[in-house]
């Protein structure tokens, strides 16, 4: 097997968003096939932990024992878990954000114990990693690395939420110069019952957007009372109350005014992460539901059996390759990008953020996507659990509950879809990505009839193609949409999320497509994946035409509406395939394997 | 004190073993492997005595080229160094015992720690054999008085017991009708049965630095041991599926049936 990383540095490294622009295949991609030795090991010793050690604890864990929950946080520092951001000098690792992505999967079966573990290890200890000073540093992340001390991220507030910035949280510097004095207060912090350090946001003067670290017991700062949540039950999340509260000078986090830079650093990186963060908990949820619809008997035969239900085995094994495939490609994207970049140097962190920068495009797309498949799979294992997926008793009506706030952190989806078809425009008017040039050779092309032709000749050729014209689809209406609007399309959010959705499924696709025919063993395409991509492409594209359609609609009208739709029409055509044939490939392959049937660890 | 320890590689019995249909043998496709989990906790036991009172655990596997994962996975949880005697083909329990004595009497470890069987073939051989190769004492199936969840095995305290002078080893064993107590001459050999410990994971630290421990490569000619086998395994076969049970509409009918069909009362 071929190490991933080589094989993308070794091909022109794609820059964020280029995925539109670029043929299938144009590179090699990341997957859990081409991860390293090292890798799988980290991920079994990881799967271990969650496996023995977390799951089973899962009633306790929900009714909030917090104490438990550092234990746990202590358990997984042992075993390094904690270690995989922090650099070497300061008592971690150092590792890849490949490793890191995988780590979180792996954390993600039980939700409750996966927002915690992120809290820490990512909003908690990254702004530090990132912006913190040598001496910041050095008191903060070898504690943090191990679990000794916990940590939290304090951004939202009463009146800010999607609008960070906003946020009314004042410092003000004190007549002696040594502490700022912050007043205002933070909503629905992770960890805040138990951690030991807060990096919370507020305004120097009023003004001056700023990131602070806040030790526990600070003077005039408090934890306040426990939320009741709809789910992630377990994990603790309480507001913050500062009056008065005086937090030294040098426990400034970054440049004074220059907060913006670690919020929206720390989004981005928890976006793409976000992928990784429900993977875990999918997998389970599939091989759960599996194993009850095949004990269920109704009519004297397995649920299992029923056509409806494996429609619903399909479609889970099927978003749970679509989740996989791009945030392995993504997260590989992001290692391309920093390798060959010495870890000890005094500016890799810039690199690291520059890198997850770079991908913003598509760590929004993770987020979206990743969140919403989550929430499709649970909604179809309560289903197919039918009464008993309504009581409490069977993880998946907690797994239902947990899956719904991954819609709303991390930036709401609405936020997101905005940013991904507002930075690829955004890129494109800029001149860093030749968004409008590509979109205009579309028109020609469209205009003149012409039609995407797939390179490949195997099984997947028609996948190829039906993912070059979600491409096509998605940068014609991108392209009207812009020049219908010019800079007033902002306020065309339909517009925007339609298109975005688009954006998405070519990912998605053209991801699936890549990854399927790069793990072909012995030139033979595996015929579960052929079929999910199959599947996925069957579902991707009349939603896309019509999405395109109606950002059309919506941008142009008379005439021109008819040249557009009259260009875009041939791009919906497709041969459809017979899907419970699909279907069957799909779930036969779920039955062997007892669950989702690509696991990589041995 | 240094400890030899083994890390046979065997099926992962959560994979699906299937005989092949002429019985040569098992299907590979699709198959995982792992550390045979006796051996993991010989290897658990091992770093417990080293950790007590200083030395190095070697570990030692026999097979192909794939063997060197069960080593990394030793080397991992905190093995110092590893042997790889490189053969592929098969081996029976003798060419395995002669093998692992060529390699005891190379390292010359205090102690020798093996599974009692591995889950594979259980044969439960390979350790009583080498005891008697090397001449030296054995204490199979070694146990712990304490239970798997007690303080001791909380705070990885070993379970088998060296003397102050460095000389013996006290072991607890397994037997029939309860708990034996052993106490033998080092150099011993000490097979490790279920519940001696709850062997670690490997961290991500460890894991790192395995990449970095030496792997020494032999070979059974650089050993001189003629694995030549012994025994032939003539064909393999699944047990015969198990019938159906049947419901019994009371008691009387249950002892009846007992009496007089199963004849089990």
């Amino acid at each position: 097997m071929v190490d991933g990383l080589e094989a993308v540095q070794a091909a022109e490294l794609p820059t964020g968003g280029a995925f539109l622009l670029q043929e299938v295949g144009s590179s090699r991609i990341v997957s859990p096939e081409t991860f390293t030795e090292e890798q799988r090991l980290y991920l079994k010793t990881a799967l271990q932990f969650s496996q023995e050690q977390v799951l089973p604890l899962a009633e306790r864990i929900e009714s909030k024992d917090s104490v438990l929950l550092k234990e746990l946080l202590r358990r997984a520092g042992e075993l390094g878990l904690l270690m995989i951001d922090i650099p070497e000098a300061y008592g971690g690792l150092g590792l890849d954000k490949t490793t890191s992505l995988l780590i979180a999967e792996a954390m993600s079966p039980l939700a409750s114990w996966s927002v915690t573990f992120s809290a820490h290890t990512g909003i908690g200890t990254l702004p530090i990693v990132w912006f913190g000073n040598a001496r910041q540093k050095a008191k903060y992340l070898p504690k943090l690395a191990t679990g000794e001390w916990v940590s939290a991220y304090a951004l939202t507030e009463q009146g800010s939420g999607s609008d960070a910035l906003g946020a009314k949280t004042k410092a003000v510097l004190s007549p002696d110069g040594r502490h700022y004095v912050l007043n205002g207060s933070k909503l629905y912090i992770t960890n805040a019952a138990f951690a030991d350090v807060f990096i919370v946001f507020a305004k120097v003067d009023g003004e001056r957007f700023t990131g602070f670290i806040v030790e526990r017991g600070t003077p005039g700062f408090t934890v306040g009372p426990e939320e009741h949540k709809m789910g992630i039950r377990g994990s603790s999340t309480c507001p913050l109350f500062f009056e008065d509260a005086r937090v030294p000078v040098e426990n400034v986090l970054g440049e004074i005014g220059r907060g913006h830079k670690i919020a929206f650093n720390i989004l981005n990186y928890g976006r793409l992460k976000l992928g990784a963060a429900v993977l875990g908990g999918m997998k389970l949820q599939l091989g759960n539901a599996l194993r009850f619809a095949q004990e269920r008997k109704q009519f004297g035969t397995p649920v299992a059996s029923f056509p409806l239900t494996r429609e619903k085995f399909a479609r889970m094994a099927t978003l749970i390759y679509a989740v996989e495939t791009m945030t392995y490609r993504t997260a590989g994207l992001v290692d391309a990008r920093l390798a060959g970049r010495a870890r000890q140097a005094a500016d890799y962190d810039e690199h690291v953020i520059a890198a997850i920068e770079e991908y913003a495009i598509e760590s929004s797309i993770m987020k979206v996507f990743a969140s919403e498949a989550t929430g499709q799979l649970v909604d179809d294992a309560v289903q197919i659990h039918g009464g008993a997926g309504y009581i409490e008793e069977f993880p998946v009506e907690r797994a239902y509950r947990d899956a719904r706030i991954n819609r709303i952190f991390e930036g709401t989806n609405e936020i997101n879809r905005m940013l991904i078809s507002g930075l690829l425009l955004k890129r494109g008017v800029k001149g860093e990505l030749p968004l409008f040039a590509v979109a205009q050779s579309v028109e020609e092309e469209l205009t003149y009839g012409g039609l995407p032709r797939a390179r490949g000749e195997d099984a997947l050729a028609a996948e190829e193609r039906m993912a070059e014209c979600l491409k096509r689809l998605a940068l014609y209406g991108l392209k009207v949409a812009a020049e219908a609007f010019g800079t007033e399309l902002e306020q065309h959010q339909e517009v925007l999320a339609g298109l975005a959705d688009v954006v998405m499924d070519a990912y998605a696709l053209d991801s699936m497509v890549t990854r399927t025919r790069q793990s072909a063993s012995n030139g033979e395409l595996d015929a579960a994946r052929v079929a999910m991509t199959r599947l996925y492409a069957m579902e991707a594209m009349p939603r896309s035409f019509e999405r395109t359609r109606r950002a059309l609609c919506a941008s142009t009208r008379g005439e021109a509406l008819g040249a557009h739709l009259a260009r875009v029409a041939p791009l919906q055509l497709f041969t459809p395939y017979n899907p419970a044939e699909l279907r069957e490939v799909v779930v036969s392959a779920v039955e062997q394997a007892g669950g989702y049937p690509l696991s990589v660890v041995c | 004190m240094k400890i030899l320890v083994t890390a046979k590689r065997v099926e992962d019995p959560e994979s699906k073993i299937k005989v092949k249909p002429d019985g040569s043998g098992i299907v590979q496709e699709g198959l995982k492997y792992k550390i045979n989990p006796f051996d993991e906790i010989g290897v658990e036991e091992g770093l417990r005595l080293a950790a007590k009172h200083g030395g190095e655990v070697v570990v030692v596997s026999i097979g192909g080229k794939e063997v060197q994962e069960q080593l990394r996975h030793a080397l991992a949880m905190g093995a110092h160094r590893a042997v790889w005697v490189n053969h592929t083909g098969t081996l029976d329990q003798l060419a395995l015992a002669g093998l692992l004595q060529k390699v005891a009497e190379k390292e010359k470890p205090d102690m020798v720690i093996l599974g009692k069987q591995s889950i594979d073939d259980d044969q439960n051989q390979v350790g009583q054999y080498l005891a008697e190769f090397l001449g030296w004492s054995q204490a199979t199936f070694a146990s712990k008085v304490e239970s798997l969840e007690s303080e001791q095995e909380k705070n990885k305290v070993p379970a088998l017991q060296v003397g102050a002078d460095g000389k013996t080893v006290r072991v607890v064993r397994e037997v029939d009708n309860g708990l034996a107590t052993l106490e033998c001459a080092l150099p011993a050999v000490v097979t490790t049965d279920l519940r001696l410990n709850l062997p670690r994971y490997a961290s991500l630290p460890g894991i790192m630095k395995a990449k970095s421990k030496p792997i020494e490569e032999l070979t059974p000619e650089k050993l001189g041991v003629d694995v030549t086998p012994k025994i032939q395994v003539l064909k393999m076969s699944s047990p015969p599926p198990r019938k159906a049970g049947i419901k019994v509409p009371d008691v009387a009918t249950l002892v009846d049936k007992l009496r007089n069909e199963a004849k089990a009362v």
